[in-house]
């Protein structure tokens, strides 16, 4: 039964597409898909309105509701504004997996099933291993390796969670569950895991900055957000959320502040973010809810800004460490005013999409009386300005002479950022017609004078302690140690001193235990070796009187 | 002053970054003064203070940069720490 064009399938055909053309064909398809796909995303009516028949379960490859439209409209258009960034300059197998990522993307939020769910969810793992690997750079294999291994067990967990829930409920159906049994952990396991939350966010900050400056842009998009919209259909309202959240948010801004690397501070913070939706998910009211979908779909737009910012600077310079970096702004003016934007709505400054979205989440702890969460995330408003706000822009832009003086963006480049700036700044001018998307009806004024003046309070005096500390922030040529340190080192000691004691546990066996075999070894080998007397071969004639003998013998035995 | 110094963009040279400190406080000043006239909601009292929202601000800025900096002691290592 078919009623609608599946988006996901749009797309896919599209990548597949993109690997088979070239030229200006191929252009207009990287361009012209992802608007086909919106158009479609818009057409998915409410309800079921595609299933298929699979090894005995009734599969529903599209559901449609205002949530999932609401991501696969950000997926669709997050797609078209990365394809415009990067079709002059990727390759054709980067925009081919890329567009294939996205496609399965959108497969996951019209999932209207456990089996469909994880289908896509493993097609996401192996698009995005592949755009990771698109690098070309011995870092980005090795890195693209660890991210695939982490994204295999995260999909087994989330399988193996599947299959318990359907013996136990007997359906397949995605409702909304709470973490009580083994199964039901198994798949909220298996869902933060893509959501990069502790103990194995090191993930994210270990893979996507070794993309290809287009490549990242896509990656900062799809996984995390695929994983909220999940969390938001699968647990809602489950309390461990709001825990894992804060501590995604502290970890972000933590590791952010002690980081070199640009793109590296923007993918601490894409952490940073995912955590104040997880933290909305655990909150589980229609507000909070309504706050991390709306958060979602701003930090999509804002975060691909950044990361194409970023991008810019790394294309035209190859270079992305803070401390090679700095003075941008006087030769890439463009591309400095985009990521200032972007850093801006990150930090949820009045006036942009950051404000008037991440506010309902801040509300929704407010409504359900949760003082501490409040005060919490007030602190990481602050923080989030103070990591990706101020530093990731001056450091880039600003800070010292580094001497560069690259071109600004080229001009698709250039297009795709001022667009997304513009959709930036028009979510937090006028928030109403994006509220009235959300997936609950939405009566709330961001734009109370009080609240403006107390969040302009709080970050305004971030920002003055940025400046004030900023001789505390002097960058370092430094990594700093996360939990990836127990399987890219730990893990590593512990094989290697595995193999040396079984080798030297070989070697002394070996030594001590073979020479007492050593009587058995030489007899049998008297018996049984080259000219043993089992194994020497015989002329034909004795060959001959044995059997001869043995006949008779079989006759005699035979009559007696 | 040293003439490279005056040569370069405007937006750098120390004139314009004293003029930009100096307005910089003055807006911090203001978003604290325009409190007496607009009244920002205390949902749990001491946030409706005078002030709450700056001071909060900068004292958690503050607490995060410490915090990185002494966790950056223990878990900084060389770039080139993983290469294998």
């Amino acid at each position: 039964m078919t009623e609608v064009l599946p988006p996901a399938l749009i797309l896919l055909t599209a990548a597949m597409l993109i690997g088979l053309t070239r030229g200006h064909f191929r252009s207009a398809i990287v361009l012209l898909s992802p608007l086909v796909t919106l158009w479609a995303v818009w057409q998915v009516p409410d309800g079921v309105s595609m299933t298929v028949d699979f090894i005995g379960y009734q599969l529903e490859p599209v559901e449609g509701s205002a949530l999932r439209r609401l991501f696969a409209m950000i997926f669709s258009l997050m797609t078209f504004v990365g394809g415009l960034y990067a079709f002059r300059h990727a390759s054709a197998l980067e925009l081919a997996v890329s567009y294939a990522y996205a496609a399965s993307a959108l497969g996951v939020a019209f999932a209207g099933d456990l089996i469909t769910l994880f289908i896509f969810w493993e097609a996401m793992a192996i698009f995005s291993t592949a755009v990771v690997w698109c690098g070309g750079t011995p870092m980005a294999g090795r890195a693209g390796k660890r991210y695939a291994i982490m994204h295999v067990i995260g999909g087994v967990i989330l399988m193996v969670g599947i299959a318990g829930v359907t013996v136990h409920t007997g359906s397949i159906e995605i409702h909304a569950m709470r973490a009580v049994d083994i199964s039901s952990w198994m798949i909220l396991v298996g869902l933060l895991i893509n959501a990069a939350a502790p103990p194995v966010s090191a993930w994210l900050s270990d893979a996507y900055p070794e993309a290809t400056s287009t490549g990242a842009v896509f990656l900062s998009a799809f996984t995390t957000k695929t994983a909220v919209l999940a969390l938001i259909l699968l647990f809602p309202g489950e309390p461990v959320l709001i825990g894992i959240g804060i501590y995604m948010i502290f970890y972000g801004i933590i590791y952010a502040l002690l980081e070199n690397d640009a793109r590296r501070i923007l993918a601490y913070s894409i952490v940073n973010q995912v955590g104040f939706m997880v933290c909305a998910i655990g909150i589980g009211t229609q507000l909070a809810l309504n706050g991390a979908a709306a958060h979602a779909f701003a930090h999509i737009i804002y975060k691909g800004l950044l990361f194409m910012s970023a991008g810019v600077v790394l294309y035209r310079t190859g270079k992305r460490k803070c401390t090679d970096l700095g003075g941008l702004f006087r030769t890439m003016p463009l591309t400095c005013v985009c990521g200032i934007i972007g850093a801006l709505s990150i930090s949820s400054f009045p006036l942009t999409s950051g404000f008037t979205t991440k506010a309902l989440i801040s509300e929704a702890a407010l409504a359900e009386g949760l003082a501490v969460i409040y005060f919490l995330l007030a602190a990481a408003s602050a923080g989030v300005f103070l990591h990706a706000g101020i530093k990731f822009p001056w450091f880039v832009f600003f800070q010292k002479d580094s001497g560069l003086r690259p071109k600004d963006a080229p001009w698709n480049m250039a297009l795709a950022m001022v667009l997304f700036a513009l959709i930036c700044i028009g979510l937090g001018v006028f928030p109403q017609p994006f509220y009235a998307l959300l997936p609950y009806p939405v009566e709330y004024d961001a734009y109370a004078l009080g609240k403006v003046l107390f969040y302009l309070q709080l970050l305004l005096f971030s920002g003055l302690a940025f400046f004030l500390l900023l001789p505390a922030m002097k960058r370092t040529l430094t990594i700093t140690l996360d939990t990836d340190w127990l399987w890219r080192i730990c893990l590593r000691l512990l094989a290697n001193t595995l193999l040396v004691t079984m080798t030297a546990a070989n070697e002394a066996f070996s030594r001590s235990t073979w020479p007492r075999f050593d009587t058995m070894r030489t007899w049998a080998r008297r018996h049984w070796g080259d000219q043993g007397v089992f194994a020497r071969s015989w002329t034909i004639g004795t060959t001959a009187i044995w059997i001869s003998v043995l006949l008779s013998g079989y006759v005699l035995l035979y009559y007696i | 002053m040293s003439v490279e110094r005056e040569n370069d963009h405007w937006l750098v040279r120390p004139r314009t970054i004293r003029w930009l400190w100096i307005a910089f406080s003055a807006v911090l000043a203001l978003v604290v003064i325009l409190q007496f006239g607009i009244k920002v909601k205390g949902y749990f009292g001491i946030d409706g203070w005078l002030g709450f929202g700056a001071v909060f601000g900068f004292l958690c800025c503050v607490g995060m940069v410490l915090m990185a900096k002494g966790l950056g002691q223990f878990l900084k290592r060389e770039e080139n720490f993983y290469d294998d």
